[in-house]
């Protein structure tokens, strides 16, 4: 018979070794798979490792993939933070590369100057995706319509606007002109000064940061005051821990919900925003682009990772970053798309039963009876 | 035979709400015992794959191959639906984060995704499938030929299906039992029922009936593989198990509606009908329509949830109340 003890109190040990030993033990079962599936997996984990980090020019390529991973791993944070299940990050992040999209063809073919242009952009990312997640969010507010399920439901429809602004439209956002874009459609190019700067470290071939990167650490570090240092983050706080008590201690409950919305989708939004401003410079309708990249559904495993604090977010993008880009890289017969997926949800689910370990103690044996005499002795805590 | 769009979305509203059907009673299974699985999407989408390759890897004849892929991809949601059980029942993990979990790690871009890659099953038509049953005398009788006796041998075994569960659910100690856990675990317990157990067994079953909902996609409606084939069928199923409040009776309604929904789009395109953006409103019309039932929902319920379990989503602990 097991049984589990609530632990009172967490030895320091405890914090490091859980989660070291589930990302062990993660690694173990997806072997497992790997093998079940007559693959060798010393090989894989290593050409993963290989192609995430260390190969030439393989930095650069994971911090490309890192960089929405962050936002959208923030964007889940700050939500989950106040146990708000925002899934629609992935909605979210399409809207916001459509509003900073149309900003940066809008402002930047008028000419205005770089930086100005850029703060349009990311302003219209960020309106974008906190526009997107107020739709579920005020169904939450004011009906308590479940979050989950509606903010899911508009990933596809926000999938569905973006194909249809360039594969079945004539819209602004669609280059029209040229021959290409009578073969193929595709977004209309963003003019330079709409272009976000990218500086390069030189150092294995020349590693390219984003600009976006930047502000992801700067989302992090406003996140990390917005809840640890503000009477706001001290409210989600208690909300998360017991609406009751938040309600009786005179909370704003709706205001909550509406502005914790509102923030991880304009985080979302704003990750959508580095997408065309940093990274395709057009807006990208193709069912095939950046709809099959599902930076948002990641995001969920980044924050979930990070434990929703933003500093272990941003870490945990850089390395699912390398694991996803190295999984790009090795995809083929050897090496089948699909396997980072399935290394990634054995992580979540190891992390999620090492939290138990961390929580409980595990006692074999029948449980203890009351305590009697103290002459029972036997099984004492 | 051509018929009105009307007969003809509703027949197909019975085809693509079968699926819909077999996740969201399997759905209502768990949470009738307390345990909400967030999981649908991945369990079908596994389902979906394995399902798919039993029917391409064992053909003696094609009773017997359909018979073992859905076994088969029963098999495989159970499978998934498992781990899930393990790590909310045992280790009291929180259900909306496993079971987001189980959906990253089967769905789209996980276990599914490749398994279709490993057992290069992409493109490629399915051996058998499952076609309408009856003489075509009858399937082309007027309007109820197409709804009723046009449909596949899933489709009537889905209503037998809802038949046994209203049975199950109302009328046998066990179906009792389950929903004693699910409204009250520490009754149940000191009733003497096995909490734990009953949680196992009805969280296993639903991911059962979503595997065989998966299959209903790759080996009636679209004899093929693709990833990501049911393009969001098992969050609808969730929200389906919400809206027919906890009852398998009203799934079946809710289920060909939102089938109808999705049969719309590929319709109005056959027969080039367009109103404005025609594919974007009508790809998008079960989504919104999935979100617009919610709202009415909750607006109607909004003081108490009528027929929700009272303990969907509680972790039971004997020792902490």
């Amino acid at each position: 018979m097991v049984r589990f003890e609530r632990r009172l109190n967490q030895p320091r040990w405890l914090k490091a070794a859980v989660p070291a030993g589930s990302l062990v033990f993660a690694f173990v079962v997806a072997g497992v798979v790997l093998l079940a599936t007559g693959h060798n997996p010393l090989h894989a984990y290593n050409d993963l490792f290989e192609y995430g980090f260390i190969h030439n020019g393989a930095l650069g390529e994971t911090l490309i993939t890192a960089t929405p991973l962050a936002f959208t791993g923030l964007a889940a944070a700050a939500a989950f933070r106040m146990r708000l299940f925002n899934i629609g990050a992935e909605g979210q992040l399409y809207l916001g590369a459509i509003c900073a999209d149309a900003a940066g063809l809008y402002f930047g073919g008028n000419g205005g100057p770089s930086a100005f242009v850029i703060a349009a952009m990311v302003a219209a990312g960020c309106a974008g995706g906190a526009a997107w997640a107020l739709i579920p969010g005020v169904l939450r507010a004011f009906f308590r319509t479940n979050e989950i399920i509606t903010s899911l439901m508009l990933n596809y429809v926000a999938g569905f606007l973006l194909t249809y602004l360039i594969f079945e439209s004539e819209s602004y956002w669609r280059q029209t002109t040229g021959f290409n874009a009578t073969v193929f459609p595709q977004g209309k190019p963003l003019p330079n000064s709409a272009l976000w700067p990218m500086w390069t470290i030189h150092l294995r071939g020349g590693i390219p940061v984003p600009l976006g990167l930047f502000f992801a650490g700067l989302v992090a570090v406003i996140l990390w005051m917005l809840y640890q240092r503000t009477r706001f983050g001290f409210e989600v706080q208690v909300l998360s821990d017991s609406e009751r008590a938040a309600r009786y201690s005179g909370v704003r409950i709706r205001r909550k919900i509406l502005a914790v919305m509102a923030i991880s989708g304009a985080i979302a939004g704003l990750g959508g925003a580095s997408q065309v401003g940093d990274f395709t410079h057009s807006l990208d309708g193709d069912p095939n682009g950046l709809q099959k990249l599902g930076f948002g559904y990641t995001g969920i495993v980044v924050a979930a990772l990070g434990r929703y604090n933003p500093f272990a977010v941003v870490v945990i993008a850089f390395l699912i970053g390398g694991l996803e880009n190295a999984g790009n890289v090795l995809q083929g017969a050897s090496f089948p798309a699909g396997l980072v997926g399935v290394i990634q949800g054995i992580i979540l689910f190891s992390a999620l039963g090492g939290e138990l370990l961390g929580r409980y103690r595990i006692r074999l044996g029948r449980a203890a009876p009351a305590p009697v005499a103290p002459a029972s002795g036997g099984e004492a805590a | 035979m051509n018929h009105s769009l009307l007969v003809v979305v509703i027949a197909s509203g019975v085809t693509y709400g079968t699926p819909l059907l077999y996740a969201a009673l399997g759905e209502l299974l768990a949470e009738r015992s307390g345990v909400l699985n967030l999981g649908v999407e991945g369990m079908m989408l596994v389902g979906a794959v394995m399902g798919f390759w039993a029917v391409q890897r064992f053909h003696p004849d094609t009773a017997l191959s359909l018979a073992a892929g859905i076994g088969v991809a029963a098999l495989a949601g159970a499978l998934m639906a498992s781990i899930h059980a393990f790590l909310v029942i045992t280790l009291r993990a929180s259900q909306i984060v496993s079971g987001l979990a189980l959906t990253i790690f089967a769905g789209v871009a996980g276990l599914s995704s490749y398994l279709g890659n490993d057992l290069n099953l992409a493109d490629q038509p399915a051996v058998h499938q499952f076609n309408p049953v009856f003489p075509a005398s009858l399937r082309n009788w007027p309007i109820v030929g197409p709804i009723v006796f046009n449909q596949n041998v899933l489709v009537y075994a889905s209503w037998v299906l809802v038949t046994v569960l209203i049975w199950y659910l109302n009328r046998t100690r066990l179906g009792l039992n389950a929903r004693a856990v699910g409204e009250s675990p520490a009754a149940a317990d000191a009733m003497g029922i096995n909490v734990a157990a009953y949680r196992y067994g009805h969280t296993i079953a639903g991911g059962a009936f979503a595997g065989i909902a998966g299959a209903t996609f790759t080996l009636a409606i679209n004899p093929l593989w693709t990833a990501g084939i049911t393009g969001g069928a098992g969050w609808i199923a969730i929200a389906l198990v919400i809206f027919s409040f906890w009852r398998p009776e009203l799934c079946l309604v809710g289920a060909y509606f939102f089938g109808a929904l999705q049969a719309l789009a590929p319709e109005l395109q056959a027969r080039q009908i367009s109103l404005g953006p025609t594919t974007l409103w009508t790809n998008s019309l079960p989504y919104l329509a999935t979100i617009a039932a919610l709202v009415l929902i909750s607006i109607g319920n909004a003081r108490r949830r009528l027929g929700a379990p009272a303990a969907l989503g509680v972790p039971y602990t004997r020792e902490e109340r």
